[in-house]
């Protein structure tokens, strides 16, 4: 299992939870798990999201892979300019 | 891909250097081809008409007069684009109203007309019914339950019951328990801070030529951040496929964020469908500041708690961003980065994204981060002076460094904010002497940095010189950069290669540029595009050789046999290798294709004095430093233009400009005569510092420098006109007249 951070108003959608588990071996098993184990993220998850894993953000990399020690945290997609 | 820790990319031979930049010659000649340059056989001008109003319902159309009259060859209205996907709705309804137009300068129809005078003519005679709706341009108004509503039914589950329809969603970030830290403080400051809306106040006017010819392949030439973004999303607004519609790059006439959407692209494209004819469209600069993309105007309310020491207890932030007329405001990366520099026990921020009747903000350098920091460094600045403590030293005190929870949640690697912390404290310009009227600020400032998408192409020619094919218009010395890095790895003199913007027929997906992506992604995909050409070369002097690839490797340029059996055969250099490349299996080429991750994260910390003139409210820039880690600066005449422009326009932002709207709604100030950007002679020199902490992420150590540079200005400029005119200034900008309020009332 996976430990995930959440931010602060999504915790709200995730059972009042800033940390949960999930079962993933990439970042894709990570976004399908969340979104299977707790229904409230997924609007959130389809408006889109980046991945911080252990220190190294990421947006679209479906297969990188995570360890089950990693550290996770789910970010706002990051836009720039 | 990781950091490359071998010797030999240590020892840099073009990487580091300042050569000429490539496209030097032809801009400085004026033989640079912008957006306004391209002209075609047969072209129409296309031109748009706008809505007076703030917020009115569109309740009928007639151009038949202008359709009438002799030279009008295409109108277009809304209609004419029929249901778009929904993830290009709100652009299609910026490009062209629908019912309702949601601001002023909002498009209402479009002309393409043999000639200008004849489109601004037919314009006239287009004939519109408007049910004027009551309006509202401010944020805090905008939230407000009575206020006016611009869109029903947008709002995010994550809004409050009971708030304003203007108010779209919500975020919150942080750890800890805010007020358990403020109950440890010595002192806690709470204030609000006001930011104007502000323009990236590029140069060059948005502007395209663009054909449709009979059997739907279209053609377009444009001036933009991000021509395969202005391919997908015409094509989608259009219901063509992406591969029928080949989109051209022109030169940039600058960017800063303004040009990563479409507004002008689809609408040229339905008149030269219409039409049948080429059609160009340029905008004015009224229309520039009218209708595109200005950033975000912002309302924040910072609540910070400190002990005597300077160790920052517990940080809080409300921030309020109104992003225009559609949803979208960048107040997500405002509340992220707020606190980003700091290591802190306790931080929350909130956020809420606005609606207005205004243009739908675009993103400007670090969207959203500028007036986040400057109202957090405004806070940290009151109470470090509040309690007689060096600024600099409480910044350091409370500095995030590798190993740091940041803000926004992960946990930081190695960064360089420290670094430039101390480059400050070490440089002359911290204790230089101050005199009467004038102040010293300072600030620092966070980025995210991102990579993407990312294609190169890196071929070698018979005479064994190299073009490099890049997808990412050349907006901040790309083509440089690319240069420099294709020609370190291939052991070759900068002049050996040429860089060149593809259109979107010639290689496959590329991010726009934004986000400081393109020195860090595709300069790592160009590096990967040089490897492959160079293990291709090494294959083809092997099999001259008859030995085995693994033998051979490369250096300074030239292929050479490596390791005790691969024999004794002199050096066959790029020239002999690709002379021969017909005879020994064609071509040689390099590629590499790329979702590009890990881009770095950025921090910068800014320096700079005033004088505050007592009778006028009046601010003279007096001195400027800044100091930001650049992981590697591959060309850093570029990074230091990249640092200085960014001082710049944070300076602009602080002092200067702003939208001004009246009470009808209506923008006052649409013209550089009335909205003041900072020029030359206003500012001394912008003195920089560049500190290099290599990236893990990219095998040269690079990070993205374009957009950090605009986040500290605001509150280094903020801090400084504080100092000198004895009261915190808490409005951006600190126009004279607001200075010299501010410090009549502080005498009372």
């Amino acid at each position: 299992m996976v430990k995930v951070v959440l931010w602060g108003s999504l915790a709200e959608s995730a059972e009042g939870q800033r940390e949960v588990a999930v079962e993933a071996a990439t970042l894709r098993d990570l976004l399908d798990g969340l979104g299977e184990t707790f229904p409230g993220l997924r609007a959130e998850l389809e408006r889109g999201v980046s991945v911080s894993i252990d220190g190294r953000v990421y947006n679209d990399s479906w297969f990188t892979p995570i360890r089950p020690d990693s550290e996770v945290v789910l970010l706002k997609r990051l836009k720039g300019g | 891909m990781a950091l490359d820790d071998s010797k030999k990319v240590k020892n840099f031979k073009v990487v580091g250097t300042r050569p000429n930049r490539p496209d030097g010659i032809d801009k400085v000649t004026g033989r640079a081809r912008f957006g306004a340059d391209m002209v075609a056989p047969g072209m129409l001008t296309g031109r748009i008409l706008r809505s007076p109003h703030a917020h009115a319902r569109i309740l009928r159309i007639d151009a038949s007069k202008a359709e009438a009259l002799p030279g009008v060859k295409a109108v277009v209205t809304r209609a004419d684009f029929g249901d778009v996907p929904d993830h290009v709705a709100d652009v299609m309804d910026n490009c062209m109203a629908g019912d309702k137009a949601l601001y002023d300068g909002h498009a209402v129809a479009a002309i393409a007309a043999s000639s200008a005078a004849v489109a601004r003519k037919a314009l006239k005679l287009i004939e519109v019914d408007y049910e004027v709706l009551p309006h509202v341009t401010d944020v805090d108004e905008a939230m407000k339950p009575g206020a006016p509503v611009l869109h029903e039914g947008r709002q995010q589950e994550t809004v409050p019951s009971g708030m304003s329809g203007n108010v779209i969603a919500r975020s919150e970030f942080g750890h800890g328990d805010i007020e358990a830290g403020l109950a440890k403080a010595d002192r806690v400051v709470e204030r609000t801070y006001r930011t104007g809306a502000t323009h990236q106040g590029y140069i060059e006017p948005h502007a395209c030529l663009a054909t449709m010819s009979a059997d739907g392949q279209g053609d377009l030439w444009v001036c933009t951040q991000g021509h395969y973004m202005v391919r997908n999303v015409c094509a989608a607004i259009l219901g063509l496929e992406q591969g029928q519609l080949r989109v051209t790059a022109s030169e940039i006439g600058g960017g800063f964020g303004g040009k990563t959407v479409v507004f002008l692209e689809p609408v040229a494209l339905m008149l030269a469908k219409k039409s049948g004819r080429p059609v160009k469209m340029v905008m004015s600069r009224s229309e520039v500041l009218r209708a595109t993309g200005p950033t975000a105007s912002t309302s924040i309310d910072v609540k910070i708690g400190m002990t005597k020491e300077g160790r920052i207890t517990a940080a809080f932030a409300e921030l309020r961003y109104q992003g225009g007329a559609y949803p979208g405001s960048p107040v997500d990366m405002g509340a992220m980065s707020a606190f980003a520099p700091y290591d802190l026990e306790n931080v929350k921020t909130v956020g809420w994204d606005v609606v207005t009747n205004r243009p739908k903000a675009a993103a400007y350098r670090a969207p959203g981060a500028p007036m986040a920091a400057y109202a957090v460094e405004s806070a940290i600045d009151e109470l470090a002076k509040g309690f007689g403590l060096d600024p600099l030293a409480v910044r350091l005190m409370n500095g995030a460094d590798e190993g740091t929870k940041a803000s926004y949640g992960p946990t930081y690697p190695a960064i360089g904010l420290k670094a430039t912390l101390e480059a400050a404290h070490r440089h002359p310009h911290w204790t230089a002497p101050l005199g009467e009227n004038q102040g010293r600020g300072v600030a620092c400032g966070f980025w995210f940095n991102f990579g993407g998408d990312t294609c190169v192409s890196l071929n070698v020619t018979p005479d064994g010189t190299v073009t490099v094919s890049e997808g990412n218009p050349d907006i901040g010395g790309s083509r440089a950069s690319m240069t420099m890095m294709a020609a370190e790895e291939l052991g070759i003199p900068y002049d050996q290669v040429r860089t060149i913007i593809a259109d979107t027929g010639s290689l496959g997906q590329n991010e726009v540029t934004d986000g400081s992506r393109v020195t860090f992604a595709v300069g790592l995909a160009t590096i990967e595009a040089a490897r492959a050409a160079k293990r291709e070369m090494c294959r083809r002097a092997a099999m001259i050789w008859g030995i085995d690839e693994e033998a051979v490797e490369w250096e300074d340029g030239a292929a050479r046999p490596a390791g005790p059996n691969a024999g004794k055969f002199p050096p066959m250099t790029i020239k002999e290798i690709a002379a021969v490349a017909s005879n020994t299996g064609g071509p040689i080429a390099g590629h590499h294709e790329v979702t590009a991750e890990g881009a770095g994260v950025s921090f910068a910390t800014h320096m700079v004095d005033v004088e505050v003139d007592p009778e006028t409210g009046a601010t003279k820039i007096l001195r400027y430093t800044v100091f930001q880690d650049a992981g590697r600066a591959v060309h850093p005449s570029y990074v230091e233009g990249q640092f200085q422009g960014g001082a710049v326009q944070g300076i602009g932002w602080a002092l200067n400009e702003e939208y001004i709207y009246g009470e009808d709604g209506i923008l006052q100030n649409a013209g550089f005569l009335d909205y003041r950007i900072p020029v030359a002679s206003d500012l001394p020199m912008i003195d920089t510092v560049i500190l290099e902490i290599p990236n893990p992420g990219h095998p040269y150590g690079v990070r993205g420098v374009g957009e950090t540079s605009i986040v500290p200005p605001l509150a280094a400029v903020a801090n400084a006109v504080s100092a000198a005119a004895g009261v915190r200034m808490t409005r951006l900008p600190m126009s004279p007249p607001r200075v010299l309020a501010a410090m009549q009332a502080a005498k009372g």
